[in-house]
């Protein structure tokens, strides 16, 4: 094994023989001349993300913060859910009343398998960032987001965002999160939209192995 | 919709074609016996191929337009994209080793390969380690190219394709034929079909509605992946500094194959890392919208080796070489190595939107194909595939990271010919006629010597001929222009003497 390691880098010196000795990769330059921070007023960047948000498919409500458990509440009535998958982080003022909450205790023997979330309806968490541009949820797998097999196997998913949480561009929300992938060895997963193909005839249609439907509450 | 009626243009290679040779098995090319050109006579006659592509492509092209107008600095994205892998690429030894150290710390194993053979056998010496006969696989490019379904088949360990198109070439036994969308050469009534002689999930009413396709797909995999004790993936970027694996996707069945099982095992050609975290925010900006016309793919996970009670507990990454330090070495093909497996210039190819993929033979098929696949196989062992093209340069202009296709295209072609025996009548033909154009008073002979032999032949300013023997080549696809009566220095001498 270790052979084929030292076989490879030394193709690869060789390969770049004509790369002089005393180049180094900062002096190659990268123009990081795109757009990385946001231009748009807080209210337009709302409206964008709210827009893009359900340019995929998902739905996206407005709520203030005192409404919120009653908020998702209706979100299970419509979606038909009678049991709820939640992080225990999630505090009680999102928890709805009129479903069966079920607590994921991450890193306890007790945490949820995915069999057992197979036979559950949904899922309630919270994110770490959306992004207006692309209309994005960033998940860090970390206290309201949940562990990523929770937003995966259940067939509808209901994620709260705080206003203050929503960036416009990509670069924005992925510097948000780039202490916990440093530090936390975070695993980040982007959602947008619910799970989707484009494999027949290139002609996208939702609700493939992910949830089905994703709902959003932006918060503030 | 348009359909393609028009007859097909297609650039014939200067070299008499050649069957495909393998020096070894393993290699990209392995399905591959005919030439580029043998090769897409036959698709060009299948008319249902041709319709099935043209409607894909062209429903693709024209929303990658409006994805990518929507950005204001798209040139610039495409601009860092490219600078961040020449960056790379020139270091390439250097973020290598760096991901090796960050992965390792972060709790993953890293096994290096040198070739596919070396890389399926380490593959499954881990599947086998953990007693499974059964794999989930996400779609990996990579896989495709060292045939490690076949290898693990051989070990009597079955590996189950998850992503929609990659299942539906496994049920039909074929192969892919785009990188993006592997069935884009079956439609939806081919695939439903297909689904109700293959999968006992399939219902008699199934009708040929992607989203009850789709359905259909998600019931046949649901419990598998829920079983599921050991995943397969590929790797779209691999960031150095964090070590951090990224896989972009749209059905959930990556996530599904990198959360659900105790132990994944990710398999990435070299050249797939990149130096930082911030580096992330040019591709993951520039790749969706060039592949499927999104402005962000459903899914992207980006996992940093093992996460304690979080998805598997046991991560491998594969690196694996198997021809890309050959395709470095070449300073002119070198930029091949940057592509993000996009199939944008698929998708504009005239080419191959008539011809489809599998004509190309290769994992790599269209524009990007009909560079890597040679560099990665040798010159010699697909000489046809630099002429697929007519250099027309839309997939230049469509790249997200800038590749000369145009240019490595030419470069190619003339490593075809240098490697080529000189007497060849093609070479022979060149030199007299190099000869003939060096001198005016041979053209001008030439030229009256033409317009006596063309005489029986030219009717209304074309030659009604089908050229004898290989000239055939020309005349099979083209008309041949009839020189006229007269030439511009003739009729400006006369116009003197008048």
């Amino acid at each position: 094994m270790s052979d084929a390691r030292e076989a490879i880098l030394d193709r690869i010196a060789s390969a770049l023989s004509e790369v002089p000795g005393d180049e180094r990769a900062i002096d190659i330059p990268v123009a990081r001349d795109y757009q990385r921070q946001g231009k748009l007023s807080r209210a337009k960047v709302l409206e964008l993300f709210a827009e893009r948000v359900s340019d995929y498919e998902a739905s996206v409500h407005r709520v203030s913060r005192s409404k919120l458990s009653a908020a998702v509440a209706d979100a299970c009535q419509s979606l038909g859910l009678k049991s709820l998958a939640l992080p225990l982080e999630v505090p009680s003022g999102w928890r709805p009343s009129n479903v069966q909450i079920i607590e994921d205790h991450a890193r306890e023997p007790s945490a949820l398998s995915a069999r057992e979330l197979d036979a559950i309806d949904g899922v309630l968490t919270g994110c770490a960032a959306g992004i207006a541009s692309t209309g994005t949820l960033v998940l860090d797998g970390q206290g309201v987001c949940g562990r990523r097999l929770l937003t995966l196997v259940p067939d509808n998913h209901i994620c709260v965002i705080q206003t203050t949480q929503v960036v416009e561009t990509v670069p924005e929300a992925l510097a948000r999160v780039a202490g916990s992938v440093q530090d936390q060895m975070a695993p980040i997963t982007l959602i947008s939209g619910p799970s989707a193909s484009s494999d027949i005839e290139l002609s996208r249609v939702e609700g493939v192995h992910g949830p089905r439907n994703l709902i959003v509450l932006l918060v503030g | 919709m348009t359909e393609t009626t028009e007859p097909h243009t297609l650039a014939e290679p200067h070299t008499l074609a050649e069957p495909h040779t393998l020096a070894e098995p393993h290699t990209l090319a392995e399905h591959h016996t005919q030439s580029f050109p043998q090769a897409a006579r036959g698709a060009l006659a299948d008319t249902q191929l041709r319709r099935n592509l043209g409607h894909a492509t062209h429903t693709i092209r024209a929303k990658r337009a409006a994805a990518v107008a929507e950005m204001g600095d798209w040139e610039e994205l495409r601009e860092a994209g490219r600078a961040i892998k020449e960056r790379t690429l020139r270091h390439l030894d250097q973020y290598l080793v760096a991901l090796e150290l960050s992965v390792t710390r972060a709790g993953g194993t890293v096994h290096w390969a040198r070739d596919g053979e070396e890389c399926n056998r380490i593959v499954a010496d881990l599947v086998a380690a953990h007693g499974v006969d059964q794999v989930v696989k996400a779609k990996s490019l990579t896989t495709e190219e060292t045939r490690l379904n076949d290898a693990l088949a051989a070990r009597g360990i079955q590996a189950l394709e998850t992503d929609l198109a990659q299942l539906i070439i496994q049920l039909a036994e074929e192969e892919p034929s785009h990188i993006l969308v592997p069935a884009i050469h079956k439609n939806r009534a081919e695939i439903r079909e297909l689904f109700l002689r293959t999968l006992p999930e399939a219902p008699a009413d199934l009708s040929d509605d992607p989203h009850a396709l789709a359905e259909v797909a998600r019931r046949h995999l649901r419990e598998r992946f829920l079983s599921a004790r050991v995943g397969i993936s590929g790797a779209n970027f691999a960031v150095a500094e964090t070590g951090t694996i990224a896989v972009v996707e749209s059905e959930g069945n990556a996530r599904m194959c990198t959360t659900l099982p105790e132990v994944l095992i990710t398999v990435m050609g070299i050249e797939k890392v990149i130096p930082t975290w911030q580096d992330l925010e040019v591709y993951l900006q520039v790749l969706p919208r060039s592949s499927t016309a999104e402005r962000m793919n459903p899914y992207t996970s980006l996992w940093t080796g093992v996460r304690p009670g979080d998805g598997p507990q046991e991560f491998h990454l594969v690196l694996i070489d198997n021809g890309r330090t050959s395709v470095l070495a070449d300073e002119i093909g070198r930029q091949a190595l940057a592509c993000i497996r996009c199939s944008a210039c698929l998708n504009v190819c005239p080419v191959y939107e008539r011809t489809g993929g599998h004509a190309y033979g290769s994992t790599y098929p269209g524009p990007i194909g009909a560079i890597l696949t040679p560099m990665l196989v040798g010159v010699k062992n697909a000489p046809s595939l630099p002429y697929a093209s007519s250099l027309c340069g839309a997939c230049y202009e469509v790249c997200p990271v800038k590749i000369n296709i145009p240019e490595v295209l030419v470069h190619l072609r003339g490593q075809v010919v240098s490697g080529q025996d000189s007497v060849k009548p093609e070479a022979v033909v060149m030199n007299l006629a190099a000869r003939m154009f060096g001198s005016r008073l041979l053209y001008e002979f030439a030229q009256r010597l033409g317009r006596l032999a063309q005489r029986p032949f030219a009717r209304g300013g074309l030659i009604r001929l089908r050229l004898p023997g290989p000239l055939s080549g020309w005349t099979d696809a083209r008309d041949l222009p009839a020189l006229p009566p007269e030439s511009f220095r003739e009729w400006w001498r006369g116009r003197d003497r008048e």
